[in-house]
């Protein structure tokens, strides 16, 4: 194992780490805003099944938000142990928001703990609402700042290069490079969409098990209609991001694309397959699309892979990950219109089963979306790891005990995934909603009201 | 005072707060098991737990901060430390991984009773993971990461023949049962538990005898592994025997039974003495002889712009961290059991 290279190791146990904490982190930021949602239209509209939806969901978050804990001290703690060389030479402009998002996550951590315990400590019950503020803004700070860094490998700026050391350092410059508004507005949006559609897939779940309650109905109505609501919003600003790259960097856009030759009225590919001359085979090709998609008009120029170098193209690969990952945002903003207009659906039942089966689908299909997005923007940056500066096979660690390392946090995450898994699907089956609904005795209460 | 000596204060800072907080966390995780194991876990069990459930999640950004921290203001510290230490680190990640998520499922999963595999892996971990962080102030005197043509690396012979290696480890252990126990006394006895008190009090008196033995140990150990720095420890001697005089009245106080919470105060002023005392006769090296403070500090633009969001993040955090401690460790109610529980 220790003949093994230590740049592609470290890559794959980099890659390992965040493939797990990804999951974490995007149910970390997205779901105080669900949690804000249902507590609120409880205390509004004084309807109790809300105020048990928050509840429930918060037991089960908090079970995330721990193994998150986890694996974000993991990747903070990687980012020097394998990419020594990464983070004394970039660490000099871009170190401001590492350290900002600890401070956020630090805030969300101790407003979580505090809401958590205080659900009936208070007596007017905003003051409890009011705790998830800073909870969400501590989660989306968390995600802005994280991602701000990430913008700065793809636009690095801020900083000249004099003899291999960064000087003149402006770290907000830095901070707020051209890729940061983008990235960071598609990275939180996603984050709600996914938030949504697992807490939707719940609800799914429990009424495709034979559940009739009106509590579970309830659940499924404010988790899909949000699912929707982000989930166009996502696709949005997916097209901005579509837009800054053509402007910004056009060689991921290309690749994602399989865009060869720099032209204007450039076609969209999607799917085919690329024979040994680079020709493509069996794509569908809507003509003109690529250069709307890059600038608003057929007449736009879009700049194709031939102008980069060889050595500085990022794999070829990428394009199925793009195509992949706009398929499944399509179908997650269909999925939900097809529930809003349900009733004009041919059948009879309000909740057919193949909708609910579409709607249970919905959480692993965004999480699955966010992964496609996260490898075409990681491995669409390749060679580089700082674009223009610093290639990844010179930023990694020299040690040769890398290969070791990646087994054993193979393990490790198995082992957390697993028993993660066990308790959170234990709690979701301990206690059902009916059974609490009745120990609290919320039927009475006019919890019924349509 | 240059940006480099406010930066390393910062962050020497932030190390001790988790010294506190992690210590009352290891410590009480590794009491629990124990009493769970000999059958006293009536006695104190409940105690840990109301105690332990808000405040856990905050302890390890203490440590995230620390290590962020010192990558930022000295990024040299990310070559060389990063590059020596990926095994230990590695294995001190997993260690704290095991922790935070059983901790977590044995807390808001539904498991009914004490999982003795849990409370296990739980109690273990609060000792090796100080043991395992223990081990970078020892290597941190020198001698132990080497340069070898031009590629970073860690001389695991001496790290693991070196005497002074155990006798950090040894004080680290016995250090976080003691400040554990001291706390738990305190927390105990403002919660009216007099069963809990008579348990903690008497593991706060035992652990004190070997961690007054444990530093003395370091200490002159210091000398055989870095004699500059022991020299320079010798000059602001008046520190160690200031902390010598907090712990002989956080003792006293203990064993007298009264005043527990300047008890607690003085095992803070203890180890604030001892561990700023250690800091300062440390310098200017974070690593002896390849990082120096004034050589590795980062550029101006970045020191100023990360003492800045230091200082904002501070005035954030302090208020929080009082509203916290205010609603879990310094209410009555919370702590006797009477409010509302989680979820």
């Amino acid at each position: 194992m220790s003949s093994l290279d230590p740049v592609l190791m470290s890559r794959i146990l980099t890659g390992l780490t965040l493939f797990v904490h990804i999951v974490l982190a995007t149910i970390g930021v997205g779901i105080p805003i669900m949690l804000a949602l249902a507590e609120w239209r409880g205390i509004r509209t004084g309807d109790n099944y809300y105020t048990l939806l928050a509840r429930r969901w918060a037991r089960g978050y908090v079970i995330t938000v721990a193994v998150g804990v986890v694996t974000g001290t993991a990747i903070g703690l990687q980012l020097s142990l394998l990419w020594p060389t990464f983070m004394r030479v970039a660490g000099k402009a871009i170190a401001l928001p590492l350290f900002l998002e600890t401070f956020a996550f630090f805030v969300e951590a101790i407003f979580l703990g505090i809401y958590l315990y205080t659900w009936d400590r208070f007596k007017n019950k905003w003051t409890h609402l009011m705790l998830l503020i800073p909870v969400a803004i501590g989660a989306s700070g968390s995600a802005f700042f994280i991602t701000s860094m990430n913008a700065f490998m793809n636009q690095p700026q801020g900083f000249e290069l004099v003899d291999g050391v960064f000087t003149n350092v402006n770290p907000f410059v830095a901070m707020f490079n051209p890729a940061t508004p983008t990235k960071v507005s598609h990275v939180l949006a996603s984050a709600y969409t996914t938030s949504a559609a697992a807490l939707a897939s719940i609800a799914a779940f429990s009424l495709l098990r034979g559940s009739k309650h009106i509590y579970f109905k309830k659940a499924l109505k404010l988790t899909v209609v949000s699912t929707f609501v982000f989930a166009v919003a996502t696709v949005m600003i997916g097209d901005f991001s579509g837009k800054f790259l053509a402007k910004y960097q056009p060689e991921k856009l290309a690749a994602a694309e399989w865009h060869f030759e720099t032209m204007t009225e450039a076609p969209l590919i999607y799917g085919g397959f690329l024979d040994e001359n680079n020709e493509i085979k069996y794509a569908l090709e809507i003509p003109y699309a690529l250069s709307i998609l890059a600038g608003n008009s057929p007449s736009t120029e879009v700049i194709g892979l031939n102008e980069f170098p060889e050595n500085e193209r990022p794999p070829l690969s990428v394009h199925y990950f793009f195509d992949l990952k706009v398929t499944s945002g399509a179908v997650i903003v269909l999925i939900p219109l097809l529930y809003m207009f349900r009733k004009k659906l041919p059948g009879k039942k309000p909740y057919p089963k193949w909708l609910l089966l579409s709607i249970l689908a919905l959480g692993p299909l965004s999480m699955t979306a966010i992964w496609l997005g996260w490898f075409l923007a990681e491995i669409g940056r390749q060679p580089w790891i700082l674009r223009g500066y610093m290639k990844v096979s010179d930023a990694a660690t020299t040690s040769s005990s890398v290969g070791w390392m990646l087994l054993l946090f193979i393990v490790l995450y198995l082992v957390l995934s697993i028993s993660a898994i066990r308790v959170l699907s234990q709690l979701f089956r301990n206690k059902s909603a009916e059974e609490e609904i009745r120990q609290l005795g919320l039927e009475l209460e006019g919890g019924d009201r349509k | 005072m240059s940006y480099a000596m406010v930066a390393i204060t910062v962050l020497w800072t932030f190390l001790f707060g988790y010294l506190l907080v992690a210590s009352i966390d290891f410590g009480a995780g590794f009491f629990s098991f124990y009493s769970v194991l000999t059958g006293h876990e009536n006695k104190i069990h409940n105690i840990i737990q109301r105690y332990l459930s808000p405040v856990w999640e905050v302890t390890n950004v203490f440590l995230i901060f620390f290590v962020v921290g010192l990558v930022g203001f000295f990024p040299d510290a990310a070559y060389y430390y990063g590059t020596a230490l990926l095994v230990p680190g590695s294995l001190a990640l997993v260690l704290l991984a095991i922790r935070g998520a059983y901790y977590a499922y044995h807390t808001y999963g539904t498991q009914i009773g004490n999982n003795i595999v849990h409370m296990g892996l739980y109690g273990a971990t609060g000792l090796l993971i100080p043991a395992a962080l223990s081990t970078i102030l020892a290597i941190s005197e020198g001698g132990i990461i080497y340069v070898d043509n031009g590629k970073v690396e860690l001389h695991w012979y001496a790290f693991f023949t070196n005497p002074y290696t155990w006798s950090v480890i040894l004080l680290a252990l016995v250090s976080v049962l003691y400040i554990s126990a001291m706390f738990l006394s305190y927390y105990a006895q403002r919660a009216g538990d007099e069963v809990a008190f008579g348990v903690v009090r008497g593991y706060a008196l035992g652990w004190s005898g070997p961690t007054i033995l444990a530093s003395v140990f370091a200490f002159f150990q210091i000398n055989h592994q870095n004699p500059v720095h022991f020299q320079n420890m010798l000059d602001i001697a008046w520190m160690f025997i200031a902390s010598f005089i907090c712990f002989v009245i956080a003792v006293y106080l203990v064993w007298k039974r009264t005043r527990l919470g300047i008890a607690f105060i003085m095992v803070m002023f203890q180890f604030a003495f001892a561990w700023y005392g250690y800091g300062r006769s440390h310098l200017p090296y974070i690593l002896y002889d390849y990082i120096h403070i004034h050589e590795s500090i980062t550029n101006d633009a970045m020191a100023i712009a990360l003492i800045t969001a230091f200082i904002l993040g501070f005035c954030v955090l302090v208020p929080s961290l009082i509203l916290l401690m205010r609603l879990f460790l310094f209410d009555a109610n919370y702590i006797r059991g009477k409010s509302a529980k989680k979820g």
